[in-house]
Order: C-alpha cells, then structure tokens, then sequence
C-alpha cells in the first residue's frame, strides 16, 4: 500500500520572487491590523449598525471555514472509509485545515470587538445553548485542537532523531524520546481524533449556516432557508475535494514537480456526486419554497444566477466530463470554480442577502479590509510553503526535466 | 465501487441531520407574556418636544447636552435612528393628514417578548428579565455583533471606533430605575400622555379601549401585540405602521425555528455520539482484509519502513 512513508520535506529554496510579493502582502495586513488594535473597526472598516459583518466574517470566517473542508473530507474517504489509494492527498488536506482554522481564528480576533473575551464561551456559566455561534465557537476551538494533535505525527516523523534545539541543547534528548514516543503511539488512537474531526466538522459547518436562520426577515429569500444548515454542510462536503484538487494542482506548479493525476483524476470522480447532490438540495429547497419568481433582474438575483452557474452548474458539467478530469489545466480550472463558487455562496449569504432596514447604501469594504483578508491568505499560503519544504507533507515526485 | 462510497457518505450525514429532527426539541418562550411590565407609545399625543431623549441620556450618564437645545426642531430633516449616543429618538412624519399636523414617532428597543438578539448572545451577555427588559452584560460580551444581525428592528448600536472595550449600546428600559421602584425616565419626563408604563397585559386593555372609544381616530393595529411573538413595547398610531418606517413583521417568533434545530443537534449530544459511533463503525466494516491480517499496526497513520 501507498504510505507516508513516501512523503517527503520538499527541500527547496523559499524565496522567490512571488513569495516576496506575498510576504509584503501579509506584511501590509498585519500593519493595518495593528491599526486596527490601537484605533478601533471604525477606521479601517465600513461596518456600521446596519452591517455590522463585513467580508472579515463573510471571507475570513465564513469561506475560511469552508475550505478547509478537505480536511475532515478527505479524512473520511481515506481514513474511515480505507480509501488507501489517495493516501498522498492526506497530509496535504491536513496541513490545509490545520491552517485554514489557524487563520481563521486569527481572521476572528481582528473582527471581534472584545478579543480578549473570545475564551468566554468556554465558562459554563456564560453558555447559550440556543445560539449557533456559540456552538461554531465550541466546535472550532475543539477542531482545531484536533487537527495541531493529527499534525504531531507529521513533525515526530521528521525530528523524532535529530532533534537540534539552538540554545535548551539539554532538552534535546528528552525532546527526541518524547517525539519518538508519540511517533511509534500515537498511531493506535490517532482513529479517536480522526472520528472526532469528522464529527466536529458536520456540526460547525451545518452551524454557520443554522447561523443565518435567524435572520429571516432581514435576508432575502433566494438565499435564507430553513435549511440552511444542510445546505452549508452539503456545500462544505461539495468544496473539499476541489479545495484538494486545485491546492495540489498549485503546488505541484510551485515546486515544478509532476502533477499528480494518476491521483488527482479518480478522485476528481467524486465531485460531480457531492457537487450534484448540494445543487439538487438547493434546487428543491427553491422549489419547494416557491421563490423562483425572485430571480427577477435585480442584483441579488444577478449574484444568485452567477453563484449558481459558475460556481454550480458549469464545473458540475465539467467535471462529468473524464477528458477535462485528466487535464491538469482543466481539472484545476473546473475544481477552483467550485472554490470560488462556495466563497461565492458565503458572501452572498452574509452580505448580499443581508437588507438592513435603515442603512440605506450598501456596504462595500474598504481597501484596508480587503488588504487585511488578502494578506491572510497570503500568509497561509507562506506559511503552508514553509512546512512542506522542512516537513514530510507532499509525495515528492521532482518533474525529470 | 463510487456509488456505494457515495452512498456510505450520504447515509452517514444523515444520520446527524435525522437524529436532529427526531429529537427536534420544543421551543418555548422564556417568559410568560402576561407577567412582563412594558411601555404603551400613543403617537398621536406626541408632541416632538424629544424632552424623553434628553432624560434617556441623562439616566444612563451619557454625554447630554441641555434640555434647551432640544428645542432645536431642525433635527428633524434627517430620519434618525437610536445609536451608541443615544438609546432613543424622536423622528417626524411631515404631511400625514391624521393629525392635520405632524406625527412624531418614538422609537427604541422594542424590549421583544422572544429577543432574537438574546438567542443569538454566543456569551448569553444580553439577557431577558422574566419581567420583560432585555439587558446587556458589557462585561460577558466579546463583541462579535451576531445580536446586531438578529435584531429585526435593527437596533443594538456598536462603538466602532473605541479601540479597546466598545459596548453594544441600546435602551435597558431603565432597568436600574425599575429596580428602585421608578419608572422609565422617557416615560416620566413626557408632559403629555404618549408615553404609559404598566403591565404589558394592562396596556393591551388600555389601547384597545382608546381605539375603539375614538372611532376613526386611530389604524386598528397595536404594533408589538403580535409581531414576531408580541414585544413589550407597544405602539398605536392613526397612520399604518409601515407608512412611519416600522417593519411589516409576521406573527411567528423568529427564534423558535433556530433553537428547534440547534436544540435538536445538541440536545444531550445523543446525535453528535451516535454519529461518532457509527462513523466508528464504518471505519471498523470497511477495513480492508489484507490490512487487518498483514500487521499489528494497521489502523496506524504513521507507518514505518
Ligand atoms: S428590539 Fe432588537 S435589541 Fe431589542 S429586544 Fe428585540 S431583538 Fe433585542
Ligand atoms: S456582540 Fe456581545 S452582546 Fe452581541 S452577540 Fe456578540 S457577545 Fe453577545
């Protein structure tokens, strides 16, 4: 059987010019959240009583969430239902949600108001059982705990003997044995954790979108549902093999190393599968609703119509298609339609949909805010190139040429 | 092979989604309607004197200008709305013939008998009082904002530009002033009678009997009776609500579908674990054969050469 074995540190030089670029973009993001903490969200943000979110809760949060859905996704084909054959896609996802929660929660902190209280929903005496957000809180701050102790075996591997500490060069013994301890344990309970994920994730993603429900007369009817939930969920579940598909796809540009198709093609098969059933959940909901008749021109309507072609209907076709499955360039475009088509979803569901009463001008960000969400993503992606150039996370399979 | 994973993965979701709805737990009203105090606005008597927004500030220690300058009536070319200065505003409605003059329209929370802000608090920093205000706990809160999304009348107000500790502001009903036995300061500084604190109950009776002892006088509507399960503030007016900017709002709480689904996922966590026992399950029925034969660490993540 394929195993990790066969992953490897990518051991290739950081810096180029396109990290450069990004670095000075998660720079720019961190200054200007810097001003935020000193001068408040009035100034680098146009939130105001009638939007009080804005695309740091929409983007960060809401599609952050989302996309790191390849995580307990893929934990579920791979881990629970043996799909041993994409076991090269596993560390990867992992490494994807471990960061996707990391920068979502950091994306959170600038947002929240108080920050400093964002423990609060751990104190009994402060829980609220009827609120979704609180049970997002609960299982995010869980999730998140499980996704850093999957990681461990992926660092044990790596250091279990060569632990190097600059300055504790006494600690470097005991490091070494409890990594190694962890390395040759942790595998028999590792399927707790694993379990565990996949079920924290059914219940977050659903919340964030049990979340709006809420909401019902300030939403407009294309998007607020009773279900909701089920839609985010199906969304989620939909997202997280693309998600896999196009970050793999980038990497392997990166790193100039083979596209993994022999992979990345039969594991595209599931997609149209999940994808169909969340479009067919969305189409029944509307359906049964009766609220086709909204499509009627205005803007909400255009944002529906695009969220639903090309993000929807248009990769749904594609990715029928075995031709376009094994084409890396058309693969990666079809799978990335989806990505955008949920981050699509949440922005309309958080901000399009939402009709203040008295705001009257609708809310658009700021340069600040989109710098700051941009420059996230940056930081992601910087951060996620460090650890799989100095950790075993990518197949290493160097294109010939 | 594809399908029967598919359908692996479909049945396991549902099994959370199914366990949900079969426990699908009751909502009920925290309160009991009839036992909450409330406030009873008559728009036809009020006169935009706006001396209420001055007394509002001045009880909850906000930075109040004079009472003179509230004689200022050119405030009213904007609609204005409550904010994180001031919890209550008078607006004006020129032209509506009711009154052959002008109609002034209070407004404020709206104190809801089924709060969507409270059932959206993650923190349970806004709370109802059995006997009917709904109030803020600054020091709970983490600022997240979700109460102000719920609201549907827009009306938590945020300190978007205080850095460290911003408050969502918004009328308590005077809740420190009911605690000593006074009423709200709006409601006793108001010289004419547009303003009546009493027993919710009570009120109802009053305005029913002031609409149909002045016949054509007033719309047949007590705005807050009904709407999204009765609030206690109460409104009558002789001109349609939604002519005076007052959202058209069905009689169905909003809260009671999402705590029914939210009380249905968490209920006890018996759909989390039976999910979790049977995602076990699959994992143990469809290991490979090989696998469980060929080594002791099979279910391992970690494999060694
Ligand atoms: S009007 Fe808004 S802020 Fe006031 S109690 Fe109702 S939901 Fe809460
Ligand atoms: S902003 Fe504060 S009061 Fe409002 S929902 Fe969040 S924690 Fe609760």
């Amino acid at each position: 059987m394929i195993d990790h074995a066969m992953a490897a540190p990518l051991k290739h030089k950081y810096f180029t010019p396109g990290v450069w670029f990004l670095t000075a973009l998660f720079g720019s993001a961190l200054l200007i959240a810097l001003v935020r903490f000193i001068f408040g969200l009035g100034l680098v943000t146009n939130l105001n009583n009638g939007y009080p979110w804005g695309i740091w809760i929409a983007i960060d949060v809401a599609s952050g969430v989302a996309l790191a859905a390849g995580g307990f996704t893929s934990a579920f084909l791979i881990h629970i239902i043996h799909k041993e054959k994409f076991e090269a896609l596993s560390r990867p996802a992992l490494l994807t949600a471990m960061l996707g929660y990391t920068f979502v929660v950091i994306g959170l902190l600038v947002d929240l108001g108080r920050y400093y209280n964002v423990w609060h929903p751990l104190l009994p005496v402060m829980w609220q059982g009827n609120s979704a957000l609180f049970e997002v809180g609960m299982c995010v701050m869980t999730y998140i705990t499980v996704l850093y102790i999957e990681f461990i075996p992926i660092v044990a591997e790596e250091y279990r003997n060569r632990v190097n500490l600059p300055i504790l060069k006494f600690l470097n013994r005991p490091m070494g044995r409890l990594l190694a301890f962890l390395d040759s344990k942790m595998g028999k309970f590792m399927f707790i954790f694993v379990i565990l994920g996949v079920v924290l994730s059914f219940m977050h993603q659903s919340s964030l979108g049990a979340l709006m429900v809420l909401v019902k007369t300030k939403m407009h009817p294309l998007w607020w549902s009773p279900v909701l939930a089920l839609e985010f969920l199906l969304s989620a579940i939909a997202v997280g093999f693309p998600m896999i598909i196009v970050e793999s796809l980038a990497a392997s540009r990166s790193f100039k190393m083979k596209p993994e198709m022999s992979i990345l093609t039969p594991f595209a098969r599931y997609v149209p599968i999940l994808l169909g059933l969340y479009l067919a959940t969305r189409f029944a909901d509307l359906t049964i609703r009766e609220v086709w008749h909204y499509v009627d021109g205005s803007l909400e309507s255009r944002f529906f119509v695009a969220e639903i072609f090309f993000g929807g209907l248009l990769p749904f076709f594609m990715l029928l298609s075995e031709k376009i499955r094994r084409s890396p360039k058309w693969l990666f475009i079809a799978a990335l339609l989806v990505v955008l088509g949920v981050v699509f979803n949440r922005i309309n569901v958080y901000l399009v949909a939402f009709k203040p009463l008295y705001v009257s001008a609708r809310y658009f960000p700021t340069i600040w805010e989109i710098l700051v969400t941009l420059g996230f993503v940056a930081g992601l992606i910087l951060v996620y190139r460090f650890i799989v150039i100095h950790l075993p996370v990518i197949h290493a399979r160097r294109d010939a040429s | 092979m594809q399908r029967r994973d598919f359908f692996k993965f479909m049945g396991a979701s549902g099994a959370l989604l199914s366990g949900a709805s079969v426990l699908g737990a009751e909502h009920q009203s925290k309160i009991d309607p009839d036992n909450v105090v409330g406030v009873l606005t008559d728009f036809t008597e009020c006169i935009g004197c706006r001396e209420c927004e001055w007394a509002c500030k001045n009880a909850h220690e906000m930075a109040t200008p004079p009472l003179e300058s509230y004689k200022d009536k050119s405030v009213f070319a904007n609609y204005r709305r409550p904010d994180e200065t001031g919890f209550t505003v008078v607006n004006r409605f020129h032209e509506k013939g009711c009154t052959q003059t002008d109609l002034d329209v209070k407004v404020q929370c709206m104190h809801c008998n089924d709060p969507a802000c409270v059932s959206a608090c993650i923190v349970a920093a806004l709370e109802k009082q059995d006997f009917g205000p709904v109030t803020y706990d600054a020091w709970k809160c983490i600022g997240c904002r979700y109460c102000m999304v719920a609201c549907p009348f827009e009306i938590p107000a945020y300190e978007y530009n205080n850095a460290l500790t911003p408050i969502v502001q918004k009328c308590d009903m005077c809740i420190s002033r009911l605690d000593v036995g006074k009423i709200p300061a709006c409601v006793e500084i108001c010289p004419r009678n547009a303003l009546t604190f009493g027993k919710r109950s009570d009120l109802i009776k009053v305005a029913r009997e002031k609409i149909a002892d002045n016949p054509g006088k007033y719309v047949n509507h007590i705005y807050g009776e009904t709407e999204l399960g009765g609030t206690s503030w109460l409104f009558i007016s002789c001109e349609p609500f939604d002519t005076l900017n007052f959202p058209k709002l069905e009689q169905a709480s909003v809260v009671t579908l999402p705590e029914s689904i939210q009380h249905g996922i968490f209920k006890y966590f018996i759909p989390p674990a039976m999910f979790y026992g049977l995602l076990g399950m699959i994992m143990k029925l469809t290991k490979p054969d090989s696998e469980t034969a060929d080594n002791t660490n099979s279910s391992s993540e970690v494999h060694h050469d």
